[in-house]
């Protein structure tokens, strides 16, 4: 949802002072006195009263100074997002505002946070709102391409609330969706009769290798508040995960932004299909080690997003391996596990480590309910955990982020109806698999090809053909022109931290199949124009 | 640096292992007692009454016959239009049919004196995530808040633990019934000065919890004023606003700042949630109303983490959105919640034991320190575990509220139902008669 781009944030921050102007007036002050004084008092005078003037000069200054928190260190990682230079940037302004009270002030934490959004993330979601596509009456509007949603299999889940809700409140018999027992206090980190149904749900659509347990679950608002307690949990402020690229955008906003917690990235090449080497993975963390960087784990998303890849069962061994060789965490967020196409088979660190004897308490899932059930709006996630003491402390911190049982009840009622479930497991599939096709066939025939994937909502594609210059500059002159003249929203790779130039996340799942051809035809005027320039 | 733990296998961080969530607290042990020996009207007469969670159970029947009268609340109607745009909605600045009606709601509540802007409401899951992200924006790790005692024993949790942020009291006592005073104010501002903390603001809640008693105009415009002159912020929790059953009537701070033209009111914020006055902790519905266009700006990206399901959003715009309905339920909940109120006094009072007069919340604050062994903390737990153990009673201590006079206790009223709140007194009034006849 939400994005900070981390490179080259372009960063004015006028209202931030620094020492520097106060002592250069203090000297200015302190030099021509000395002079004075000595001619009368003697050395005495002479340096005393310069040196009480210089002292209550500095008092007065440090009262007045709406200044920058002392206990945040400019951070050296190139990828957080500017802590560092709010600190480094000078103000004159400290001179100017002496014995007036400014503003009354927000933390640094919020102060990187209140900017406007110039991501392109945003402002493609912006464009896309203000000026939605639709078929028949808004033939000319923005395509969303940007956002991670499935729409496909709407009318199932449509079909299925207004066949159980219609008698649902009333706390009649049978009525097992009232609000009786609902509305008092309820565990925050979720109903066991949630957490038993979120275990067959897991399972089922994990291929059924695998089975969850409800008491290592600890249920939260959705799998962002998953992912940033988990950070809360296994990482100090300053320390940091290793992360393959390209990544979720989100997870800038979701490990960093109020942990302090950095992310490492660790460069993926299309020469992999973008999979993660361990040589890679032992590089950065030796590079992150040598500044003084301590890492505590590894994040991964297994289906990956973007590119829509699966980790094998010898890469996740060699995963493990890894973690227990530098004694650190890994997160596997699965939340797309549910979303596979194709014949390749997903296989969880949860099967992984009921095969083998692989410490476990290093390992953490994160899920939710959001892709595999299109129900992102009901805020449905959670942590899964092997470490007793990650989940006694996951478990109170989901306070701040607990699910809403009024929703808890209606997903239980869902997830108990086998019938539907499989049915649209099953359509889902299909249908996806159906759209991906038919997306990426329609790219193929403009030139662009896509990453093997096996699965997700979006294609990886790459436009590196059409970018005017092979630097992040380019791709994102490509992106403005798809955004404002093709009138498509797409995510640059250089959002999601891609350290090839001309790559595109393009999600499938939010149109309907005779979209596909339009999209294809924009694409091709822009296509056309970029080759003739460059 | 962070701390390898003597754990032979994979370290966790400093928030994972503090003992800041504050459960071990006797506010929460009280909990665990009840939890492993609850008391039931027909299956366990013996057990543990529970007094010690502030719920409102007193007006629910109100709740289901809206829902049952309203289906489309609860459903999105036949072929289920908007349900897609629904489910699908994860948008931080949530349904503005929804904020809308909550700025109507809590309009209503202060009698239309003060007006509220949808735009300008952030909404969290339940109010505890509201004061965490209030304090994540207002304070850096290491800045503090001043707080008057008592106050709620969960601050100390959702103010501190993750925001490295520290909480420096402002003394509140009887003698003036636990009223804040200008003296109050700027000794807690001294002492985190000299501790060398950066205030950051007061964070205040009115009515009050623990004392059940609403805020006087003077005194907030004189916190007002405190915090005007400090440069500081203003945070007001006014969770129980919808909660006072009698005279005084409640003022809100956006009442006061109304009357001054919204002046200087870019430092003030009101946290509010429906888990009080509508009886819907579960929900898990919270606000945050920011005169702060930078507060309400990062507070709608940060609620990214505490998102409230777009269902209950639904639901509950739908009801909040009917007149007739929330007249009714506030002029009702305030009616059975004062006749509660009414009965628990006139038990205590009848068992020998005063309360502090309150008019607002779900509970009231009881003064045992008559009682006492010794006036001290420890005699005030000692107290609170043999009325634990021999009555069966869970009553949250003073202490756990920060309270500087030993031998005061929070007891709720509207948790359960008015048999069960008789039971509870007969139990009182036994212990206090059994006491009386030791000292003879």
């Amino acid at each position: 949802m939400t994005l900070t781009r981390s490179i080259q944030y372009p960063n004015p921050e006028p209202e931030v002072q620094t020492r520097k102007p106060g002592r250069a007036t203090a000297m200015r002050l302190i030099v021509p006195l000395q002079g004075v004084v000595q001619g009368r008092g003697g050395l005495i005078f002479g340096s005393l009263i310069p040196c009480a003037l210089f002292y209550f000069l500095q008092l007065y200054l440090k009262r007045h100074r709406s200044s920058n928190s002392r206990s945040n260190p400019p951070s050296p990682s190139t990828s957080s997002p500017n802590l560092a230079e709010i600190t480094r940037t000078s103000s004159r302004s400290n001179l100017l505002s002496r014995g007036l009270i400014g503003p009354v002030r927000i933390s640094s934490r919020a102060m990187s946070i209140a900017k406007p959004n110039d991501s392109p993330y945003y402002i493609g979601l912006d464009k896309a709102s203000e000026d939605p596509y639709d078929r028949i009456s808004n033939p000319d509007g923005v395509i969303q391409l940007g956002l991670l949603e499935n729409r496909l299999c709407f009318d199932l889940i449509a079909k299925w609330m207004s066949e159980n809700l219609s008698d649902s409140m009333m706390g009649r018999e049978g009525g097992d969706l009232s609000i009786s027992g609902i509305t008092t206090y309820q565990p925050v980190d979720g109903t066991m009769e949630l957490k038993l149904a979120m275990a067959g749900f897991m399972s089922r659509v994990m291929g059924g290798t695998v089975s969850f347990e409800p008491s290592q679950m600890v249920l939260t608002a959705g799998a962002t508040p998953a992912i940033e307690t988990l950070c809360f949990c296994l990482a100090d402020h300053g320390n940091a995960f290793l992360v393959p690229t390209p990544y979720y955008p989100g997870f800038d906003r979701d490990v960093k932004w109020r942990t302090g917690v950095e992310l490492i990235p660790v460069h993926c090449r299309s020469t992999d299909n973008f999979i993660l080497s361990i040589t890679a993975l032992d590089q950065a963390f030796n590079q992150t080690r040598k500044r003084g960087t301590k890492i505590r784990g590894i994040l991964l998303s297994n289906p990956a997003n973007p590119v829509g890849n699966l980790l094998s069962r010898e890469m996740l061994y060699n995963l493990l391996d890894f973690a227990r060789e530098k004694n650190i965490h890994i997160i596997s967020d699965e939340i797309f596990a549910g979303t596979m196409y194709g014949n390749e088979e997903f296989v969880s660190m949860a099967e992984v480590l009921d095969s083998e004897n692989f410490d476990k308490n290093r390992v953490h899932i994160v899920y939710g309910l959001s892709k595999d059930l299109s129900l992102p709006g009901f805020r449905v996630g959670m942590i899964y955990s092997f470490n007793e003491n990650v989940l006694a402390a996951a478990r109170k911190l989901t306070r701040f982020s607990s699910i809403s049982a009024l929703t808890q009840r209606l997903v239980v009622s869902m997830l108990l109806d086998t019938r539907f479930i499989e049915e649209y497991i099953e359509t889902n599939k299909k249908r996806v698999q159906n759209m991906r096709d038919l997306f990426v066939a329609g790219l193929k025939t403009l030139g662009i090809r896509c990453a093997d994937s096996s699965a997700g909502f979006c294609c990886w594609a790459d436009m590196s053909k059409l970018i005017p210059t092979y630097s992040e500059k380019g791709e994102l002159e490509l992106w403005d022109k798809l955004l404002n003249v093709a009138k498509i929203n797409v995510t640059p790779g250089s959002a999601c931290h891609c350290i090839e130039p001309g790559w595109f996340r393009c999600c499938f799942t939010t149109l309907a199949q005779e979209d596909i051809p339009v999209v294809m035809e924009r694409i091709r005027k822009v296509a056309d124009t970029s080759t003739l320039c460059s | 640096m962070a701390i390898e733990i003597e754990q032979p296998s994979v370290g966790l961080s400093k928030v994972a292992v503090s003992k800041t969530h504050g459960e071990d607290s006797p506010y929460f042990a009280g909990w665990k007692a009840y939890d492993e020996n609850p008391y039931d009207e027909s299956d366990n007469q013996s057990g543990v009454i529970q007094m010690g969670l502030a719920e409102n159970q007193v007006s629910f029947d109100l709740l289901e016959k809206f829902l049952e009268e309203h289906s489309e609340a609860s459903s999105w109607g036949k072929g289920a239009p908007g349900f897609r745009e629904n489910a699908l909605f994860q948008d931080y600045h949530g349904l503005k049919s929804f904020r809308q009606a909550m700025a109507n709601f809590m309009e209503q509540i202060r009698g239309g004196r003060a007006k509220f802007n949808p735009d300008r409401i952030v909404l969290t899951a339940g109010a505890t995530a509201a004061n965490e992200l209030l304090t994540f924006i207002l304070a850096d790790p290491g800045d503090a808040l001043l707080v008057p005692t008592p106050y709620y024993p969960g601050f100390d949790r959702d103010l501190r633990w993750r925001t490295g942020v520290k909480i420096v009291s402002i003394h509140c006592d009887s003698s003036n019934n636990f009223q804040v005073t200008p003296q109050a104010l700027e000794a807690a501002y001294q002492c985190a000065e000299s501790m060398n903390l950066k205030v950051r603001g007061v964070l205040i809640t009115n009515p009050s919890n623990p004392s059940g008693a609403t805020l006087q105009r003077s005194v907030l415009e004189e916190i007002l004023d405190f915090a005007t002159r400090k440069n500081i912020h203003l945070v007001s929790d006014e969770i129980y606003s919808g909660s006072t059953f009698s005279s005084p009537e409640f003022i809100s701070i956006a009442e006061v700042l109304d009357a001054r033209d919204y002046k200087n009111s870019e430092r003030v914020h009101i946290v509010y949630s429906l888990s009080k006055d509508l009886g819907l902790p579960g929900f898990r519905v919270g606000t945050i109303y920011s005169y702060n266009d930078k507060v309400v700006t990062t507070a709608r990206r940060m609620s990214s983490f505490t998102l409230i399901s777009s269902q209950t959003q639904h639901l509950l715009a739908c009801m909040l959105s009917n007149k007739e309905f929330t007249e009714n339920y506030i002029k009702t909940n305030r009616e059975r919640l004062s006749k509660r109120y009414d009965m628990i006094i006139k038990g205590l009072k009848n068992a020998g034991i005063e309360c502090l007069k309150g008019n607002a919340g779900l509970f009231c604050w009881m003064n045992l320190s008559p009682l006492l062994e010794e006036p001290t903390r420890e005699g005030e737990l000692a107290l609170w575990k043999t009325i634990l153990n021999e009555v069966k009673i869970n009553i949250s201590p003073g202490s756990s509220c920060h309270c500087s006079e030993p031998g005061w206790f929070r007891v709720c009223f509207a948790n359960m139902s008015e048999q069960t709140l008789g039971v509870a007194l007969e139990r009182i009034h036994k212990f206090m008669e059994q006491r009386k006849r030791k000292e003879t």
